[in-house]
C-alpha cells in the first residue's frame, strides 16, 4: 500500500487519478478548496476500495497556511510515497489582457503559489529520502500562443521549475515527473467545442498512474501530443507569430 | 455548445445544446427552451433527444455515495454506469437486481426508462428495486422520493423518461450471488408453440429466460429459434477464475446498411443451425451472458448512415400467442426480417412506475434498417396489431409511434402530464403529445 497526497483533489483529472489509486487499495490524503466536494469524493473513494481517505482544506493562494497543512498531512501519514499536484484554473485570456491585476492573480494561482508549495514539498521528500513528485503542467507551457499565453506562461514556469527540481533531487532518489496533458474534457474546459484531439480525464489519469509507476520524467498525455508539440516548438518564430492558434 | 446528436439507433438526428452536470449539489442551469436529462445515450429512438433544446449531460455525476455490503444497498449518483456498479459489486458478492441488454446505461437512465431483463418473470422491472432517489426540479426543489415519501413523484419518475426532473442520485437494492458465473441451457425450438411451452415450463425453476427467434423463416418454421435459460451458479460450484471475451468493434459506419435481405437470411440460418444438439449446457460468465452485444463496440454502425429502428412491443397474456404469430408473419412477409429478434414472457410483478412499459404478457423486440417509407409503413401496421391486442410499444426504443397509439398504450398519460417539469421536454414527448 502506498500513501498518496493529492493537491487540487477536486479537479476532474485528480479525481479520476485518485480512483485508480483507490481501486488498488492505496491510502489517500486529499487537499482542495471546497469541503463539500471533498467530502463527496472522499466517500466515493472509500467505497471504491481506498485503504483510508483523509481530507484537508486549503486555498493554494493562502501561502502562509502551506506549511501548517503539510505538517498535518505528514503527521497523519508519517511518510508520503506519491505527491500529485493537480490544481489550476484556466484564465480568461481576453479579460487578463485588459487587467494586469487579473493577469498576476491568475499567474499566482497557476505558477507562484504552486512554486511556493513545491519548494516545501521538495524539501520534505528530500528529507524522507524517497518519494515521487508528479506535477500537472500543460502542453500550453511548451510555447506561448496569442490565444492563451497567461496560462501558457504559468505552465511554462512550472515546467522549467520541475525540470530543475528533477536534476536537484536526482541524487536523493526522488522522482520528479512533469505531466503535460493536451486538451482534456473537464469542467475547466466546458466552454470549448470538443474535437478528436480531446481526451477524457480517465484516459489522462491512467497515463499519470503509469508514469508514476514507471518513474518517467516528462510525459505527454495522450502520447501523440509529444509529436504535435515537437512540430509546434520547431515552427520558426517569424512564421509562428503570423499564425493564429 | 450546439451539437448534432443521435441516439443509439442513429435515427432521428437532433440539433441540441449540451450542458454538463458536474456535481449533484448544482442547481438546474437556467436556459431558454427545454431541458432533458441525458445519460449515456443508449436509448434507441428520440426519448433521449431534445431537438432545438438543451441536454443535461449526467455522465459526470458518477460518484458512489454509500454501500452497505451486508444488506446490499448501494447509493450512487445517477450518471454511474451499470457496468461500474457491477465492477464494484460483483467481487463483493452482489449483483444487479435487473439487467438490461447492455451494461452501458446510467443508473438514472435505467430508472427513467424502467428497464427490464431476462428475469422479469420473477423480479419485475428495475424500478421494483429502487429504494429511493432525489428528484431535482427546475424550480430548485429537491424531492426525496420513495414508495413512502413523495410516492406520487416516485411513481411518475420511474419510467418517466426524464421528464419529471433530474434524478441526481438513487439508492437500489442489489441481489446476492456466490460467483460471477451462470449455469445456462440453450434449447432449440422449431416453432412458436414450442417456445410458449418451453417458456412456461422454465419460468418457475429458471431465474433468467429469453429466446432468440428466426424471423426470416416462413411457413411451418415461423417462430423457430433458440431458448436460453439459466441460473446463477451456486456457492461451491467449480467455476473458472476468469474469462476471456474478445472485444470486436465496428470502426466506421459503412456507406450503406450491411443488413440486407440476403445477409439476414444467411445470419438467421447460421444462428439457428450453429447448435448441433437440441439442448446445450454451459457455464457462462455474466458479461457475455447478459451483454453479448457489448462485445461488439459500436455495433449500431452496421446499419449505415440512415440508422435503424427498434420495435419492441408487449402483447397481453390472453392474446399473446396469436398476436406474436401475426406480427412475425407480417414481418416475414414484408421481407424486412430482423437481425436480432428477441422473445420473452413477462411476469405478473407490477412496477411502481406509472408509465412503465412491461406488463403481463409476451414481449418481442425487432430491429429494422431504416429503409424510409416502407419501414415506417410496416411498423405502423404492427402498431395496429399491438393496439388491437391491448398491448404497448416501448418508448425507450421508439422513434416514430403516433400520439394516438402512445395514448392508447399508456392510458395514464393524462395523470402523468401533471408531473412533467414545465422546463423539461424531449423530442419523443413533443411528438406524442402533438
Amino acid at each position: 500500500m502506498r500513501k498518496v497526497l493529492i493537491i487540487g483533489a477536486t479537479s476532474a483529472i485528480a479525481e479520476a487519478t485518485a480512483r485508480v489509486f483507490a481501486v488498488r487499495g492505496e491510502e489517500l490524503y486529499l487537499i482542495a478548496r471546497n469541503p463539500a466536494r471533498l467530502e463527496s469524493i472522499q466517500k466515493d473513494l472509500e467505497i471504491r476500495g481506498a485503504h483510508k481517505v483523509t481530507t484537508a482544506r486549503l486555498d493554494i493562494n493562502h501561502l502562509t497556511r502551506h506549511e501548517e497543512v503539510l505538517d498535518t498531512a505528514w503527521s497523519a501519514m508519517h511518510e508520503v510515497d506519491v505527491v500529485l499536484i493537480a490544481h489550476g484554473t484556466l484564465p480568461d485570456q481576453k479579460a487578463c489582457e485588459a487587467s494586469a491585476d487579473l493577469t498576476l492573480k491568475e499567474f499566482t494561482t497557476n505558477a507562484t503559489s504552486t512554486i511556493a508549495l513545491l519548494t516545501l514539498l521538495a524539501n520534505r521528500l528530500e528529507a524522507q529520502g524517497k518519494g515521487t513528485l508528479a506535477v500537472i503542467t500543460s502542453v500550453a507551457g511548451d510555447r506561448g500562443r496569442g490565444s492563451n499565453y497567461i496560462y501558457g506562461a504559468a505552465k511554462a514556469a512550472l515546467t522549467a521549475f520541475t525540470s530543475g527540481l528533477r536534476q536537484r533531487l536526482y541524487c536523493s532518489g526522488i522522482t520528479v515527473i512533469t505531466i503535460k496533458p493536451g486538451f482534456v474534457d473537464t469542467p475547466m474546459t466546458s466552454e470549448f467545442k470538443k474535437g478528436f484531439l480531446w481526451a477524457a480525464p480517465e484516459q489522462v489519469a491512467k497515463g499519470i498512474v503509469k508514469a508514476i509507476d514507471r518513474g518517467q520524467s516528462v510525459v505527454y498525455l495522450p502520447w501523440f501530443w509529444r509529436l504535435i508539440m515537437f512540430v509546434i516548438r520547431h515552427i520558426p518564430e517569424t512564421l509562428f507569430m503570423r499564425i493564429k492558434i | 455548445m450546439t451539437a448534432a446528436g443521435t441516439s443509439w439507433g442513429r435515427f432521428p438526428r437532433a440539433e441540441q445544446k449540451v450542458l454538463v452536470v458536474h456535481n449533484r449539489d448544482q442547481p438546474i442551469p437556467r436556459v431558454d427552451g427545454y431541458l432533458l436529462p441525458y445519460g449515456n445515450g443508449r436509448s434507441y429512438g428520440d426519448c433521449c433527444l431534445n431537438d432545438s433544446g438543451t441536454l443535461l449531460h449526467t455522465r459526470r455525476l458518477d460518484r458512489f455515495i454509500s454501500f452497505n455490503p451486508v444488506r446490499g444497498e448501494l447509493c450512487c449518483e445517477a450518471g454511474v454506469l451499470l457496468s461500474e456498479i457491477l465492477e464494484l459489486c460483483v467481487p463483493r458478492g452482489w449483483f444487479l437486481p435487473v439487467s438490461p441488454g447492455t451494461q452501458y446505461v446510467t443508473l438514472g437512465g435505467a430508472i427513467a426508462n424502467d428497464v427490464h431483463g431476462k428475469n422479469h418473470h420473477v423480479a419485475g422491472t428495475f424500478g421494483c428495486h429502487v429504494l429511493h432517489f432525489e428528484l431535482l426540479r427546475s424550480d430548485g426543489r429537491r424531492l426525496l422520493c420513495s414508495p413512502q415519501e413523495n410516492s406520487d413523484w416516485f411513481a411518475a419518475s420511474i419510467g418517466g423518461l426524464g421528464l419529471t426532473g433530474l434524478i441526481t442520485w438513487a439508492k437500489i437494492q442489489l441481489k446476492p450471488i456466490a460467483n460471477p458465473w451462470l449455469k445456462t441451457e440453450t434449447h432449440r425450438f422449431s416453432n412458436l408453440d414450442e417456445f410458449f411451452s418451453l417458456s412456461e415450463a422454465s419460468n418457475r425453476d429458471y431465474e433468467y429466460t429469453v429466446a432468440w427467434v428466426d424471423c426470416v423463416a416462413k411457413g411451418k418454421s415461423v417462430g423457430r429459434g433458440l431458448f436460453m435459460r439459466g441460473n446463477h451458479a451456486p456457492a461451491g460450484a467449480d467455476v473458472p477464475n476468469g474469462y476471456g471475451q474478445r472485444q470486436w468493434a465496428m470502426p466506421v459506419s459503412p456507406p450503406v446498411s450491411l443488413i440486407t435481405p440476403l445477409t439476414l437470411k444467411a445470419f438467421n440460418w447460421l444462428y439457428y443451425h450453429r447448435q448441433r444438439q437440441r439442448v446445450e449446457r454451459a457455464l457462462t460468465h455474466y458479461v457475455p451472458y447478459f451483454y453479448p452485444l457489448d462485445g461488439i463496440r459500436n455495433w449500431n454502425r452496421i446499419y449505415g448512415p440512415r440508422g435503424f429502428l427498434q420495435y419492441q412491443c408487449v402483447i397481453p397474456s390472453a392474446t399473446a400467442q396469436a398476436g406474436i404469430a401475426e406480427i412475425m408473419q407480417r414481418v416475414a412477409a414484408s421481407g424486412k426480417g430482423s437481425f436480432l429478434a428477441v422473445l420473452k414472457q413477462f411476469g405478473d410483478r407490477s412496477s411502481p412506475g406509472l408509465m412503465s412499459f412491461p406488463r403481463p404478457g409476451t414481449t418481442l423486440a425487432l430491429d429494422f434498417p431504416n429503409a424510409g417509407e416502407s419501414t415506417f409503413r410496416l411498423l405502423n401496421e404492427l402498431d395496429e396489431v399491438v393496439a388491437n391486442a391491448g398491448g404497448a410499444v416501448y418508448p425507450a426504443k421508439d422513434a416514430r409511434m403516433s400520439g394516438k397509439h402512445y395514448k392508447q398504450y399508456f392510458p395514464d398519460w393524462l395523470k402523468f402530464k401533471d408531473f412533467v417539469d414545465p422546463k423539461f421536454s424531449s423530442s419523443l414527448w413533443r411528438r406524442v403529445m402533438e
